[in-house]
């Protein structure tokens, strides 16, 4: 059981560092469903091997063992989780559990507070026009939906850049994709070694809107600009800034396209989309998704087995208990 | 951009004298929502008068709008030397309140999906870069 319960442990980690290469490679659809239940997964497994280590750590514990009748040389022939293992098991359990509650709580009362707000917004049509020289543009989990921007940037985009925007947005509430970027964060709150996943979510829900904005429109490079476009309105001048920006800018035209894709990789995510935008439509990674897949088995298998045997070792040291 | 009928109903009958803060901001949000457009203070100041509300001064019509501002009533807009005011309905109100959320809680901007956050200075140039590439982009701004 010794090593099986601790790959329950590694594959997170594993899985952190494949999280962005995946959310980059994949059909965003897939991916933020393979992200999203791999984010569950994990965060199970993990908490179901802390819980066996602390378990098989209790079953020693001389009060506890007496009261079950557990044979203690039994239990240390089989397994040699220290009380120390144990008690640090138990701590970092606790504290999970604490990290989801805290969470749930503060995701649920966002969800409640924006289904509230978007009830009370106009009944006539999902788009809501907020005055002002803010640039803003999301969209409102509720049912229904509603689509809030900001008049300033309705007003800079033309026919069809608001077309693409409307379709990113509408995306967003038909595919419910809050709720995919919750429960991501949630699981990840149980292991914090899953963030990266939860993050990858983020950005594979975004990815998502995008190819929707690009098949309803119809044009690729149209929802590209879009974005580039309102990222660099919603992104304050600095004067001293935009003047080098201009050199610069010449400067990384000329730059290979090979170099270039290897900083958009590094970037943030609105490069990240306007490149992913610029190239082919991303097609089913079959080969990737089976191994992603396995992977998640094997988690799941060996955290499973640990606690079988976990389970079988306890009924040797009970006897016939 | 129409007078729509109810809203003098409030400052006829009561004068222009003394009238408690409470009136006069009413006052002045039916002023702009009548209007259309934004305003400024002094256009504000010009059409209370015009509707027989009484002279008021500059200064007061500031404040009450920089009142209303303040409670979110108003939103404002930088026109010349000072602020345009435009009222807010009910719709954009909740909206407002919640563009502020999504400014104060990470958890409200984790619920609510943006079309895209701030660039840092290195993501617009690779933006430029990359949308730069064929032509001119198409934007016109």
């Amino acid at each position: 059981m010794q090593l099986l319960v601790y790959l329950p442990l590694l594959i997170p980690a594993l899985a952190a560092i494949a999280a962005r290469p995946l959310a980059a490679r994949l059909e965003p659809r897939e991916a933020t469903w393979l992200l999203t239940a791999a984010t569950v997964v994990l965060a199970g497994c993990s908490t179901v091997a802390l819980a066996l280590l602390v378990a098989s750590a209790a079953a020693r514990v001389p009060i506890l063992a007496e009261l079950r009748h557990y044979s203690q040389p039994v239990l240390r022939r089989g397994d040699p989780t220290s009380a120390v293992t144990g008690a640090v098991a138990a701590f970092v359990l606790t504290g999970a559990a604490l990290a989801v509650a805290i969470t749930f709580r503060y995701r649920a009362r966002a969800l409640a507070e924006s289904y509230r707000r978007a009830a009370r917004l106009h009944d006539d049509g999902a788009v809501v026009v907020v005055p002002g020289p803010a640039i803003e543009a999301y969209a409102m989990p509720g049912s229904p939906g509603r689509i809030v921007v900001s008049g300033r940037l309705l007003q800079s985009l033309d026919e069809a850049g608001r077309a693409a925007l409307l379709a990113h947005e509408r995306a967003h509430l038909a595919g419910r994709h809050h709720l995919f970027t919750t429960v991501a964060y949630l699981a990840a709150a149980a292991n914090p070694v899953l963030l990266p996943l939860a993050r990858a979510v983020d950005y594979t829900v975004e990815r998502w809107a995008d190819e929707h904005a690009a098949r309803v429109t119809g044009d690729r490079r149209l929802v590209a600009a879009t974005i580039g476009q309102v990222a660099m309105l919603a992104t304050p001048v600095r004067r001293p800034a935009a003047t080098t920006l201009g050199i610069v800018a010449a400067q990384s035209r000329q730059a290979s396209a090979r170099s270039r894709r290897i900083s958009v990789a590094w970037a943030g995510p609105v490069p990240r989309r306007v490149a992913a935008l610029l190239a082919p439509p991303p097609r089913t990674q079959t080969l990737l998704l089976a191994v992603a897949v396995l992977v998640l088995l094997v988690a799941g298998v060996s955290a499973l087995q640990a606690a079988r045997d976990l389970h079988a070792l306890l009924e040797l040291a009970g006897g016939t208990h | 951009m129409h007078d729509d009928g109810p809203q003098p109903a409030l400052g006829d009958s009561l004068g222009a004298s003394r009238r408690p803060a409470g009136a006069l901001e009413a006052e002045v949000l039916a002023v702009l929502r009548a209007a259309g457009t934004p305003l400024s203070p002094g256009q504000v100041r010009e059409r209370l008068a015009a509707r027989g509300e009484g002279e008021l001064s500059y200064s007061t019509v500031v404040t009450i709008v920089s009142r209303l501002h303040a409670k979110g009533l108003l939103a404002r807009e930088r026109a010349g030397r000072g602020f345009a005011y435009t009222p807010l309905d009910a719709a954009s109100l909740a909206a407002g309140q919640m563009s502020r959320a999504l400014d104060t809680g990470a958890d409200h901007r984790a619920v609510l999906s943006r079309f895209v956050s701030g660039l840092s200075g290195r993501d617009a140039r690779l933006l430029r870069g990359l949308l730069g590439d064929d032509g001119q982009e198409q934007d016109g701004g």
